[in-house]
């Protein structure tokens, strides 16, 4: 077991590393000057010497992404150009909203999809089940960002009932917050509802098939505790891989969605930091939101591991 | 036939034909302004015959006109993104699941990375550098595509190189290209259709959203994405402007995804999925 670990979390450090690179390396193979885009085609090139060298694109390559990686590591991430302040600041105000949002939407999408797929699967062509298959087509083709709009258009052109976009900080309070996350988190939440679902069911549907199963009815437990404790634990590490897989498309999903609500979260940061070509915020939010990817996708692997016996003894 | 394949067929049919009309013939040719005309709801009267079907946006363009020629720009991205990244990834994957070994440990490593890298933030990274536009959008999201389709083609891959005929075709001598050319690429090639059918669904999606924040193809392409940016200044007065294209996107993912359900039904002989 310890062994195994050791070998896991080598492969993630190895995964970081790869990852980081790779996008270093992005800024440095295309055929694109940071310095250059940032000041546009009428810079004079002293000028644009002397932003070279700040930025420190003078020196070689590999010392750049020894540096680069140590400040990512240390929290020191340089400095933005367009905003003049060190970019960890920015980073850590941004992540005061992105992190509720992200775990908001991730608790609504798995609230509604978790009983939505276990009913569907223990009424197998029923009408619930039929519902939920619509439930997950539906949402699953539907643009988070446009649910957003179509949410801001409801309830707050509309009815006037929730505000329209922006973030009242968290200094005033939890609740005026929390309520500017809320739309925005539903928006987020619900493409990735349906795909819970479908595969909440799916799973559900595998372990309602196995043999402890039925020996847990033959045994007299009552088909609730047969469904939630003895199959849904067995369907958990299925639904857990698949929610740590789509991580990624929720992080896309935060970038369109805090733009759509106006919300000063990380995703917002990096349309803002492209807007204005400032390569240095946008290769930063970037490798921030794939390590963050990376690393709970590492979790979900260790949780799994530790639900399930059999993916132990596969490994 | 299946019904959700059936679905499937007639939605993406419908949505090609519409997009190879829009380069022939739209109500209206969709860049054309017409300012007093503008913020029109659809089927209002007084309008030119043509124009405001659908209604008109804040510089009087037709918004049917706009949306048909949208489904073109979306195609153009997602198509050649699922054909490149499509074509790589299966690639990789084959020969990953051919040579085995270190080779098959550092190719899903890499999937591994490109795959944490969601499309939006490595067209934000090569927007940046390269400027925003169709390239950009066809890079990123083929990028993407590249660990999809090579964790498939591998999977399927291995299961195939265990099958009886291989072991008879390398007793025959034939190599390991011949045989994931001849005898495993026939085999996925079932599982790999399924796949590109529902990626092209997540492709238009990743497409609009591109569009949306200003990194699909620039002004005056119409793009559905950029629609919808633009729609976000009228949501009170003209909510039009924002459903129209949005319900585009929805309904084109949708025929992608009930045609990838509908093949995979055919392909898959386990039974019919959720």
């Amino acid at each position: 077991m310890a062994a195994l670990l050791l070998r896991r979390f080598a492969g993630l450090v190895v995964t970081l590393l790869l990852t980081s690179a790779a996008i270093f390396a992005a800024l440095d193979v295309l055929p694109g000057d940071p310095a250059a885009v940032m000041l546009g085609t009428a810079a004079r090139p002293d000028t644009l010497a002397a932003l070279r060298a700040e930025m420190g694109l003078d020196r070689p390559a590999p010392l750049r992404y020894a540096a680069w990686l140590g400040g990512a590591v240390t929290g020191h991430l340089g400095t933005s150009t367009t905003y003049g302040v060190p970019v960890a600041g920015l980073v850590a105000d941004r992540l005061a909203v992105t992190l509720p949002l992200a775990l908001v939407a991730l608790a609504l999408a798995v609230g509604a999809a978790l009983p939505l797929g276990v009913a569907a699967a223990a009424r197998r062509g029923g009408a619930l089940d039929a519902a939920a298959a619509v439930f997950a087509q539906g949402t699953t083709a539907v643009p988070g960002f446009w649910i957003g709009l179509l949410l801001v258009l409801l309830f707050a052109v509309r009815l006037g009932w929730m505000p329209a976009g922006g973030f009242p900080g968290w200094a005033g309070g939890a609740t005026p917050a929390l309520r500017a996350l809320l739309l925005p988190a539903i928006a987020l939440a619900l493409p990735q509802a349906g795909v819970l679902t479908r595969v909440a069911r799916g799973a559900m549907l595998d372990a309602l098939g196995e043999d402890f199963i039925r020996t847990a009815r033959a045994k007299g437990l009552r088909p609730r505790t047969v469904l939630w404790r003895h199959a849904l634990r067995n369907a958990l590490p299925a639904i857990l891989t698949v929610l740590g897989l789509q991580l990624s498309f929720l992080v896309a999903g935060a970038v369109l969605v805090e733009t759509v609500f106006a919300l000063p979260g990380l995703g917002r940061l990096a349309v803002q930091a492209f807007a204005q070509r400032d390569a240095v915020v946008v290769q930063d939010v970037v490798l921030l939101l794939a390590a963050f990817v990376i690393l709970v996708n590492f979790a979900v692997d260790l949780a799994g591991l530790a639900l399930d016996p059999r993916q132990r003894d596969a490994a | 036939m299946n019904r959700r394949l059936a679905i499937g067929l007639a939605v993406t049919g419908a949505l090609v034909a519409v997009a190879l009309l829009s380069l022939a013939w739209t109500p209206e040719p969709p860049t054309r302004l017409h300012i007093p005309f503008k913020l029109r709801p659809p089927l209002a009267g007084g309008l030119p015959a043509g124009l405001g079907l659908l209604g008109t946006d804040n510089f009087g363009r037709d918004v049917l006109s706009m949306t048909m020629a949208g489904a073109w720009t979306s195609l153009l991205v997602a198509l050649p993104s699922v054909a490149l990244g499509g074509a790589a990834g299966t690639a990789l994957g084959l020969a990953a699941a051919a040579r085995g070994g270190w080779f098959d440990a550092a190719a899903m490593r890499a999937c591994d990375v490109v795959f944490a890298v969601p499309p939006i933030l490595s067209a934000l990274l090569l927007g940046t550098l390269l400027g925003p536009g169709r390239g950009t959008a066809v890079a990123a999201i083929a990028l993407f595509l590249v660990p999809v389709f090579a964790r498939v083609a591998r999977g399927g891959a291995r299961r195939v190189w265990t099958a009886d005929y291989v072991l008879a075709a390398r007793a025959m001598g034939r190599g390991a290209f011949g045989i994931a050319w001849r005898n495993v690429l026939p085999n996925i090639a079932g599982l790999l259709v399924v796949q590109a059918s529902i990626q092209l669904g997540l492709a238009v999606l990743t497409e609009a959203g591109l569009g949306y924040i200003g990194l699909g193809a620039p002004p005056p392409t119409p793009s559905w994405g950029r629609m919808l940016a633009d729609a976000q200044t009228f949501l009170g007065p003209a909510p039009w402007l924002a459903i129209v294209p949005g319900a585009a996107v929805a309904l084109a993912v949708l025929g992608f995804n009930m045609l990838g359900d509908g093949l995979r039904d055919r392909v898959d002989r386990r039974g019919p999925a959720p």
